[in-house]
């Protein structure tokens, strides 16, 4: 989240569009509700009629896949209805920017595109740039080559009709939700997204949330109170396990993974240290090399010096252009190129897409450790259904693990507040927290390099001494996170010994006399103490900020952007939403985005979005892998022959695999109704944990699928009867749950049905349950961020027992 | 102590079933083998583990094309509870009324399994359920002991959303006043709460009380 949970109430319209909040976080309709009472409008979008639905003043269904001709359609109205916040977008966006001669789109297709590579030469969406290398701007928008021109014509095709014709949205519900939502363009408004991943699992994700921080940013809501783009996590912690490195292509606080031609700290440094020419602009990501030092001391301590590159060369590196996300991960063990798994805290048997190729690929290791708290349909999928079991090679160890609420420690939210927890309930005997199992795992592989051993350096130099008594301490790991000054050292005027704390990531230094776990963290846990521990309810601003409440990174800003909440004298856009104010010389409010003075102090001041290279947010952004624009693709598994938009009919830069495992079945006969997954309040992940408590079992205790009256009359299946869900990948036995809050489509003159399913059960238990959602869904994803498109696939319904259709 | 009342907002719930769930933790409550019947609700109704549940029911709509209301029921409560009534025929004060209103089940229920069928009928809602386990019948006791101890019913301490509050009388009552209020002025002048004078679980809801749950 940009902004925080508690903040949703500062908004006047809630669009909750790729999630279903008030089944999966129920605790958030608190402040949906409060925002409510004072009169803000509430949206549901969503293929299926939900709990959220059920609360909200404007619902509207649309085909699972086709959010980005929704939401292109609303940014068409936008703009050419003048909806939008005009001097935010001059002064705040690169929407003044002028793009280079090379740029172009044709027919689905930006410039550049290698059909061979199924890539895109990313250089020739380059901006036009001065003498000085700053890039050109036309402040008036009139350009016809400025993005904000570009822009509109891109979504100028997209209008009511078409995209009725494509989403199954009737031409009154888009003109509804589009109206209503561009009300926020006016100054004293606000608007807010709730997504989760109802947008990100698509092989167009990225896109559209990136479509939906446009809509944002055209209407002057980011950085401002009742605005943002949220972002709401699918567990508890993973906005801290994100932030800490679960991803393959970055490092702690999201510096990026070293490759393989990155061959010294300094080509490292070089290659992902933006650099900018321009005055106004902080470019906060120039620090980089603060960090990547400060990261690789944490790591190495003492042996880490200047001399050796800090043990630069002992950080695993990733092959250039090599891709290593989860989808590709089980693509190789697939095919046998993996000898050992450790599947820790997770169940990948029901979690990933295509989830009976994840299973067969399990067969294929020598060993897997599975780190969990109850038997799951990973840690027996040797003995699953179809599996034999005498015919497997896999030894599978397993070990018990204690609960998050067993122990001391850190959970970060959505609204990325650190917030610490005590411990609760004693450990089970036997059972261990994850911190002291990696303790122990890593004793014994350091007494096994003891006398060598291949590249033995990282496991002699790695940094041990937050470990107690061989025990791991939630407290020691969370100072190292935040950091050190390693040695005596003088920053800004202030001074501090070695072994000092290090206050916030403004002090971190590249010459090794500071380390720090994770810069963004930086400011966390101070000499003042543990600040994530903190308790104050203060709240002078009365917006909710809480600034006493736990901590939030960076340096405990609530919202992040905020100086883009303020015009260009530093007053809020509007009185009533002053969560920040230039008075007196100083700012006043939350804790701002860097302390320059406003904008309107041309000698002094810098721009408010300090993480862009450029200080403005990208309206155009020549960064991701498929395209600078959002532009409408049909998943790749879809009910129609072709695109509506453009002769390209899928993402073509979208990622597939080619093992036999690997079925796409489009406009296929056999499957012939839009599926999608989602879960339910009462089960947590695919059910581990829940499936297991008797409690929540009985209020949702088999799989089921829910379709609409429709399409039950049409292959004769009567609400709570078993029945047969297939796609080209497999099949699951599940309960119809026949419902008028699933409707049928109108898309292009044709009747489409949609089915969705909820990916929380197992054959493990219940006995009856039924098994995972995630046995039908595709090995395809984004091509950014490799997330899979588990939310737009095809299937087949048919009354169980029956064969064929 | 004073009088305690339930208010139960419907236009407020998501379902999230905190209040079910909440219960059954709080009173160690066993599980009832259930199956997917083809709807969100489970158990289907109230039995001997289940004090409070959570009815759905989908109608179409004029608005939103659908509605979907969510009803935690339980017992209400009465300010003259009908099962007393019933049951003080078989034997006098098996069933009593505590100090703050709550209508309890005293272990006197036991022995009265015969007249279970009677006791049931007597409720205008059919809340109470034989059990097998406590060999009377059961139903919700306000919490009564968290009540005494100053906290508030595990069912409302676990809803999120205000929907599903407990409190003094007049509190409730003006609460539900200022909730009919503002549900009249957004749902064009509808809303009602059921049952004011009689009982001490008031509900607010915005459409005919059978889209809500069974109605005899």
């Amino acid at each position: 989240m940009t902004n925080h949970w508690i903040d949703i109430r500062n908004s006047d319209c809630i669009l909750i569009m790729g999630s279903n909040a008030a089944e999966n976080h129920p605790i958030s309709m608190k402040w949906v509700t409060a925002a409510m009472d004072k009169g803000a409008t509430l949206i549901s979008v969503d293929p299926r009629f939900t709990r959220t639905s059920s609360k909200a003043d404007i619902y509207a269904p649309l085909r699972s896949g086709t959010d980005i001709a929704f939401l292109g359609g609303m940014m068409n109205y936008i703009l050419s209805n003048k909806k939008f916040h005009t001097e935010y977008a001059a002064n705040y966006t690169n929407a003044s920017f002028i793009v280079g001669s090379k740029y172009d789109f044709k027919d689905g297709l930006f410039s550049g595109f290698d059909p061979k590579k199924k890539a895109y030469d990313k250089s020739l969406w380059a901006f036009e740039r001065d003498e000085n290398g700053v890039p050109k701007r036309d402040l008036t928008l009139k350009d016809p080559r400025c993005v904000f021109q570009l822009m509109k014509k891109h979504y100028s095709r997209y209008d009511p009709k078409k995209v009725s014709a494509i989403t199954g949205t009737s031409e009154k519900d888009l003109k509804k939700v589009w109206e209503t939502y561009a009300k926020t363009g006016a100054v004293d408004k606000t608007g807010t997204i709730m997504y989760a991943m109802g947008w990100t699992q698509h092989t167009v994700g990225v896109q559209n949330i990136r479509m939906m921080a446009m809509i944002q940013l055209l209407l002057g809501n980011m950085g401002r109170p009742g605005g943002g783009v949220n972002a709401l996590r699918g567990e508890s912690n993973v906005q801290g396990s994100t932030d800490h490195c679960l991803l393959f292509h970055i490092l702690p606080g999201y510096l990026k993974t070293p490759r393989a031609s990155n061959d010294s700290l300094e080509a490292y440094n070089k290659k992902w240290t933006p650099t900018t020419n321009d005055p106004l602009s902080a470019n906060w990501w120039g620090n980089t090399p603060k960090y990547s030092v400060s990261f690789l001391k944490s790591m190495f301590g003492e042996a880490a010096t200047k001399e050796n590159d800090f043990g630069y060369s002992w950080l695993p590196k990733l092959d250039d252009g090599v891709d290593y996300s989860w989808l590709t991960i089980f693509d190789e063990m697939y095919k046998g190129n993996f000898k050992g798994f450790f599947a820790w805290g997770q169940n990948p048997a029901c979690s990933g897409a295509n989830a009976n190729k994840t299973r067969k690929a399990l067969a294929k290791l020598d060993w897997m450790v599975n780190v969990n708290l109850f038997d799951n349909e990973t840690a027996s999928f040797w003995k699953g259904p179809g599996m034999k079991p005498d015919e497997i090679k896999t030894e599978v160890i397993f070990l018990p693990c204690a609960t998050s609420v067993e122990k001391e420690g850190s959970i970060t939210n959505s609204g990325r507040w650190s917030q610490w927890r005590y411990q609760g309930p004693k450990r089970l005997r036997g059972v261990k927290p994850d911190g002291d199992i990696m303790v122990e795992l890593f004793e014994k592989i350091r007494e096994l390099y003891k006398d060598g051993g291949t590249f033995p350096e990282p496991i002699h130099n790695l940094r041990w001494d937050f470990v107690k008594d061989g025990k791991f301490d939630a407290h020691a790991v969370a100072k190292l996170i935040n950091g050190y000054f390693e040695k005596d050292a003088t920053v800004k005027g202030k001074s501090f010994k070695k072994g000092t704390l290090v206050p916030s990531f403004a002090y971190l230094l590249t010459d090794g006399s500071t380390s720090s776990g994770n810069w963004l963290y930086c400011n966390s846990y101070t000499e003042k103490g543990n600040m994530a521990a903190r308790r104050g309810k203060n709240d002078p601003t009365g917006m909710g900020l809480y600034l006493e409440w736990a901590w939030c990174w960076p340096v405990n800003r609530r919202i992040i952007y905020n100086r883009a909440s303020v015009d260009l004298n530093g007053k809020p856009w509007s009185p009533n939403k002053n969560i920040l104010e230039y008075k007196g010389g100083k700012w006043v409010g939350d804790v701002p985005d860097g302390g320059w003075p406003p904008m309107a102090n041309k000698e002094k001041t810098k721009r408010p979005f300090i993480m862009k290279p450029d200080g403005v947010a990208s309206v155009f952004g020549p960064g991701r892998a498929d395209g600078p624009f959002p532009e409408h693709y049909e998943p790749i598994e879809c009910p129609v022959e072709k695109n509506l938009m453009s002769g390209t009919y899928t993402n073509p830069v979208a990622p597939v695999y080619g093992t036999e495992a690997d079925v796409y079945k489009t406009c296929d006969p056999r499957f012939p109704f839009v599926c999608t997954t989602y879960r339910v309040t009462e089960h947590w992940q695919t059910g581990v944990l829940t499936r297991w408590q008797p409690w929540l079992l009985e209020t949702q205790p088999q799989l089921f699928v829910e379709m609409s009256l429709e399409l039950a009359k049409l292959r004769g299946i009567n609400n709570g009867e078993k029945c047969k869900v297939s796609s080209g990948r497999g099949e699951v036995e599940a309960v119809a749950m026949v419902t008028g809050r699933f409707k049928p489509f109108k898309i292009m003159g044709q009747t489409i049905h949609q089915v969705g399913l909820p990916w929380c059960f197992g054959w493990v238990h219940p006995e009856d349950g039924g098994d995972s959602a995630n046995l039908l869904t595709p090995s395809t994803g984004d091509p950014n961020t490799r997330i899979p498109e588990t939310k737009a696939f095809m299937v087949n319904v048919e009354k169980s027992g029956k064969r064929g259709a | 102590m004073a009088g305690k009342f339930f208010f139960i907002d419907t236009t407020r719930c998501t379902a999230c079933r905190g209040c079910q769930i909440a219960c059954k933790q709080y009173k160690k409550h066993s599980v009832s083998k259930t199956k997917q019947y083809g709807t969100y609700q489970n158990p289907q109704d109230l039995d001997e583990n289940t004090f409070r549940l959570v009815r759905f029911s989908e109608h179409p709509s004029k608005v939103n094309s659908m509605a979907w209301y969510f009803f935690a029921e339980a017992c209400r409560h009465c300010l003259k509870p009908a099962c007393k009534k019933k049951v003080d025929q078989f034997k006098k004060d098996a069933i009593i009324v505590n100090d703050f209103g709550a209508v309890l089940y005293t272990d006197e229920m036991k022995g009265l399994e015969k007249s279970s069928k009677a006791i049931k009928q007597a409720c205008p809602w059919s809340i109470p359920n034989y059990s097998k386990k406590e060999k009377q019948m059961v139903k919700c006791n306000m919490c009564f002991d968290r009540v005494e101890a100053g906290l508030p019913t595990a069912c409302s301490k676990a809803c999120p959303n205000g929907a599903l509050n407990f409190g003094d009388e007049a509190a409730m009552k003006k609460l539900a006043n200022e909730r009919l209020a503002a549900a009249k002025k957004k749902f064009g002048g509808k809303g009602e709460v059921l049952d004011l004078e009689d009982v001490r679980a008031l509900y607010l809801i915005i459409d005919e009380q059978s889209k809500y749950r069974p109605v005899a």
